[in-house]
């Protein structure tokens, strides 16, 4: 009997479910997401969070606003001073505090090495994802140049806790504009590598090309932000749209491109790197004299209301939203991250794909689970 | 379009729209909870108002009532703009779903249903996605008590 309908029917197959992670090489940290498959086509992808929830925002109701800086660091820790950046903005705007130029120019010189970091970190573990090895010690190797002038200058590699409300820590350390100006250097030889080593290759396109295509539309109404909405042609840099520190005074262009796959995101990556080594071209030579903080209150209390404060992170928009009732500690701090948004449209990417594509379009969503958790 | 000419438009809509710009920096509009899903909708397809970017989905604890809060963009027009909601029903809280409008709600609005105990008419998925199956409470409301580890100051 068994054997008649394996006849009758020798393609039957069935679908079932796989677990990838919260232990998964590719999901580069603990996510986990539970996958229906009919053989290897993926019929859904659900996330399951939360297995490094710290309940962050719960956390900032209880502490001071200067505490709250620290927190987070800790979300997307490759984008750490964008981060601090962003909470910095929120309260200096909440108590009407001009900082000065100096800090402006440093915070954004900082913020774009940031960018680098987290990209060469990402291209380098991409192309380990697909396979080629050799990626990770390019990128790995012109990272640590970066995490040098940071440890240099702000004490920390990679948790960095530099800015403060009302300006800096403290003032960049003397080796700093000369350091930067030699990694600028040494990054301009190094980037037309990358191209020659991966971008080019044909297994590296084929993997790439037309796999994980997400629209226009879908990715306005995905609420993805960053290189992956740019990737799909949608324009979201924060930094056009609403400049922040000294964004104001570049130029610098967004990076567009209109197929919406996985290779497209990743050459929004590439482009951006180029972009902001210009921005740091740009504004190394001119940084202004004078001071590197403001004096602020040791206790800050903000103003009765809401504030919303955004940043573009290596990952995309980050959004700073503090409800305030006039106390010492907020009422209600809401952090939306740019990767949680990135993540809800994995589902819809997927469907359709094999698992190995899966991996591909995990590796240009740029996912860093921390900053999914919160 | 301005905070004013954008509240001259909105407000004929539906009764009971309150706007406020004090104490924010966008325009707010509290709506009652049975005309949310309707104004969600037209501020989406309206062609002047056009807000087809939700980028931020915040829930958040007022004491004595729940709150939903929508931070909308408009791509086209760049204008933007808040939504507010309430329910003051603490033990039985239910708001409709705007995930049909903005797919990137789907997410936001479970991660709200899981620390504020808020849940979505005609979600999709209603299912706990960040806290384990078996956890009691809900984290981020201001009457949640941690026993285990609590910091008190």
């Amino acid at each position: 009997m068994a054997q008649e309908t394996i006849v009758k029917d020798p393609f039957k197959t069935e679908e079932y479910m796989i677990n990838m992670g919260p232990q998964h090489p590719a999901t580069h940290g603990v996510l986990r997401l539970l996958l229906t498959i009919d053989g290897e086509i993926i019929k859904k992808v659900e996330p399951d969070l939360g297995f490094i929830h710290r309940s962050i925002e719960k956390m900032c109701e209880r502490d001071s606003y200067q505490q709250i800086v620290h927190l987070t660091d800790r979300m997307d820790y490759l984008s750490s001073h964008i981060n601090n950046e962003a909470v910095c903005l929120a309260v200096e705007n909440a108590l009407e505090l001009e900082v000065p130029e100096r800090v402006k120019v440093i915070r954004t010189i900082i913020g774009e090495l940031t960018r680098i970091a987290s990209h060469t970190l990402w291209w380098g573990v991409m192309g380990m994802d697909l396979g080629a090895l050799t990626t990770y010690f390019y990128g790995f190797r012109d990272r640590e140049l970066i995490n040098d002038i940071f440890e240099e200058t702000c004490g920390a590699r990679l948790t960095m806790n530099y800015n403060i409300p009302g300006g800096l820590m403290f003032d960049i350390h003397p080796n700093f504009v000369q350091r930067t100006k030699d990694f600028v250097k040494h990054f301009k030889t190094k980037l037309p590598e990358y191209d020659q080593l991966l971008t080019g290759n044909i297994i590296f396109q084929k993997r790439m090309k037309g796999v994980g295509v997400l629209s226009k539309e879908d990715a306005i109404s995905y609420g993805v932000s960053g290189p992956v909405a740019r990737g799909s042609g949608v324009e979201s840099d924060i930094r056009k749209i609403h400049p922040y520190s000294a964004f104001d005074r570049v130029n610098f262009k967004e990076p567009l491109y209109t197929t919406g796959d996985s290779f497209s995101r990743y050459k929004v990556r590439i482009d951006e790197m180029w972009e902001s080594l210009s921005i740091i071209e740009q504004l190394i030579d001119n940084i202004p004299e004078g001071d590197y903080k403001v004096a602020t209150k040791a206790v800050i209390k903000l103003p009765k209301g809401e504030f919303y404060q955004r940043v573009e992170t290596a990952r995309g928009e980050l959004g700073v939203y503090i409800n305030s009732d006039g106390k010492k500690n907020p009422y209600r701090v809401k952090f939306r991250s740019p990767g949680f948004s990135n993540l809800s449209a994995l589902n819809h990417m997927a469907v359709g794909s094999k698992i190995g594509d899966l991996v591909a379009m995990m590796a240009t969503l740029d996912l860093v689970v921390p900053d999914i958790d919160r | 379009m301005t905070n004013n000419e954008l509240q001259t438009l909105i407000e004929p809509w539906f009764p009971n729209l309150e706007f406020s710009e004090e104490a924010s920096q966008f325009l707010n509009i509290t709506v009652p909870k049975e005309h949310l899903h309707e104004l969600m909708l037209q501020l989406r397809n309206t062609p002047e108002t056009q807000f087809d970017y939700l980028f931020c989905e915040t829930g958040i604890d007022w004491g004595e009532t729940l709150g939903v809060i929508y931070h909308l963009r408009s791509r086209k027009h760049g204008h933007e703009m808040v939504v507010k909601v309430h329910t003051s029903d603490r033990q039985n809280a239910s708001i409709d779903t705007v995930c049909d409008i903005w797919r990137t709600a789907e997410l936001h609005e479970r991660e709200i249903h899981d620390l504020f105990g808020i849940s979505f008419n005609n979600h999709p998925n209603m299912n706990v996605l960040i806290l384990p199956e078996n956890w009691e409470g809900y984290p981020l409301r201001k009457d949640y008590v941690d026993e285990i580890n609590m910091i008190i100051r």
